[in-house]
């Protein structure tokens, strides 16, 4: 394992992108991010801008207005990065998906953009933030 | 091998010394910082490990960027405080090794890093980079003020002696200038502005997250990135080293001093951490009104009792 790919693993940078969520998933993010679960034991610290992300969080469903600004963000993101579907509403968009504005499943409209990019689902409405550290911790193994 | 070969080699382990003291200070920031809010903190290779993953990022240049002066930038930023590293590290270490004026250049050199970091931000293409280049700008006037008027009082303590060693040696005869009226007010005022010039909180408002993206870096990925990051490393080692050596006698490695040298290191830092850990950011015109106004008086002050010998 090269030097850069062990410093990936130690050290993921985190950017939140909620993409017009109900906010029950933004909560518990910024619940993760608390002193309580402590995710700064992993290296994994809150930035500013998606330029600085290794792993972008994604809540809520995409729509219509939203997706030219989600690929926007997407292609901001300095690769190699990993993008975190988190919530029902990311993953299969549930009670929404026969709804006239949004567009296709999160891991559809990545595909889209960049065939070999990596995609972790995080089931739940909201997810809890252990079965978030757990989706991190399974794809950091993974990387 | 040749005397200016060999000052060659002791450059260069004398700035790569500094290098691994800064990675590991900033360890000891964040594990700190961890501690006072009741939580574990990263293991001590995480600073090696957000640059060594910054190294394998791709670089992304904006479309409105300046894309030369946005990628050379941190070059002249980390030019300038390796510079400035590898002059203090050379005059602690040999203090009647420095030349006439070294003082003036070693404040010059530190002024480097923030104006390449303005370039950057102001080059970047962002108006929240502008922002943060143009709130840069008003801090370093602020805090630049006081630290010089300090630096002339330490220099007219010392005989007017403008050279570093000499403001070394004359501690090592009269005793340091921190146990003095005039060498308390100057601790507590470089000890401020050193807190600003880090950037860090309550004067991290250049690099402000969640008001303006990212400040002055927010368009910045990759390499240059991690460049930045190294910048700060370098900052986050060399200014504490400045004040010792010009409060508090340098460092001297012979037997004890040695230990009462890491001592003095870590009570600088110990206060920059605990600063950090209990104040919230300040806005820019309260940073200017503060450095300008309070802190400039007490400057001033030193500086008068600095000349009456107290």
């Amino acid at each position: 394992m090269s030097l850069t790919r062990w410093g990936l693993k130690k050290s993921p940078w985190v950017y939140h992108v909620a993409l017009s969520p109900c906010n029950n998933c933004d909560i518990e993010i910024l619940d993760l991010l608390t002193p309580r679960f402590d995710v700064e034991r992993f290296g994994i610290k809150l930035v500013g801008s998606p330029r600085h992300a290794d792993v972008l969080l994604v809540s809520g469903s995409i729509n219509r207005h939203v997706l030219p600004r989600f690929i926007e963000l997407y292609k901001q993101t300095a690769k190699p990065c990993v993008v975190f579907a988190i919530g029902s509403c990311a993953l299969s968009m549930t009670m929404f998906r026969d709804s006239y504005n949004t567009v296709g499943p999160l891991d559809k409209v990545v595909k889209e953009i960049d065939p070999n990019a990596i995609i972790v689902y995080v089931p739940g409405c909201p997810p809890k933030p252990e079965a978030m550290i757990l989706g991190v911790v399974k794809a950091l193994q993974a990387l | 091998m040749t005397s200016g070969s060999l000052t060659l080699v002791y450059f260069m382990l004398i700035v790569t010394g500094i290098l691994v003291l800064g990675l590991v200070t900033s360890w000891v920031d964040r594990k700190v910082t961890a501690r006072v809010q009741a939580r574990v903190g990263p293991p001590w290779y995480q600073p090696l490990a957000d640059i060594l993953k910054l190294l394998g990022k791709e670089t992304l240049v904006p479309d409105q960027a300046s894309r030369n002066v946005f990628l050379l930038a941190p070059l002249f930023g980390i030019a300038g405080a390796s510079l400035a590293a590898g002059l203090l590290g050379y005059v602690l270490l040999f203090p009647d090794r420095g030349f006439l004026g070294d003082v003036v250049v070693l404040v010059y050199l530190l002024l480097i890093p923030a104006i390449s970091l303005i370039i950057g931000g102001g080059s970047s293409g962002n108006p929240m980079a502008v922002v943060g280049a143009s709130r840069e700008m008003k801090l370093i006037l602020g805090y630049e003020l006081p630290y010089l008027v300090v630096i002339a009082m330490i220099i007219i303590k010392s005989g007017y002696d403008f050279r570093l060693g000499g403001i070394i040696t004359a501690q090592s005869i009269g005793g340091w200038h921190l146990w003095s009226l005039s060498g308390i007010i100057g601790f507590i005022v470089l000890l401020l502005a050193t807190q600003a010039k880090l950037g860090l909180v309550p004067f991290d408002i250049p690099d402000a997250e969640q008001e303006i993206m990212g400040g002055i870096i927010t368009e910045y990925s990759g390499p240059p990135l991690a460049m930045i990051k190294v910048t700060k490393s370098f900052l986050l080692t060399v200014l504490p080293l400045f004040i010792m050596a010009v409060l508090m006698g340098g460092i001297r490695l012979e037997g004890w001093s040695i230990l009462w040298s890491i001592l003095k290191y870590i009570v600088i830092i110990v206060f920059i951490v605990l600063i950090r850990n209990t104040n919230p950011r300040v806005r820019i015109d309260q940073a200017v009104k503060f450095f300008w106004g309070p802190v400039t008086i007490l400057a001033i002050a030193g500086l008068v009792l600095g000349i009456y010998g107290w």
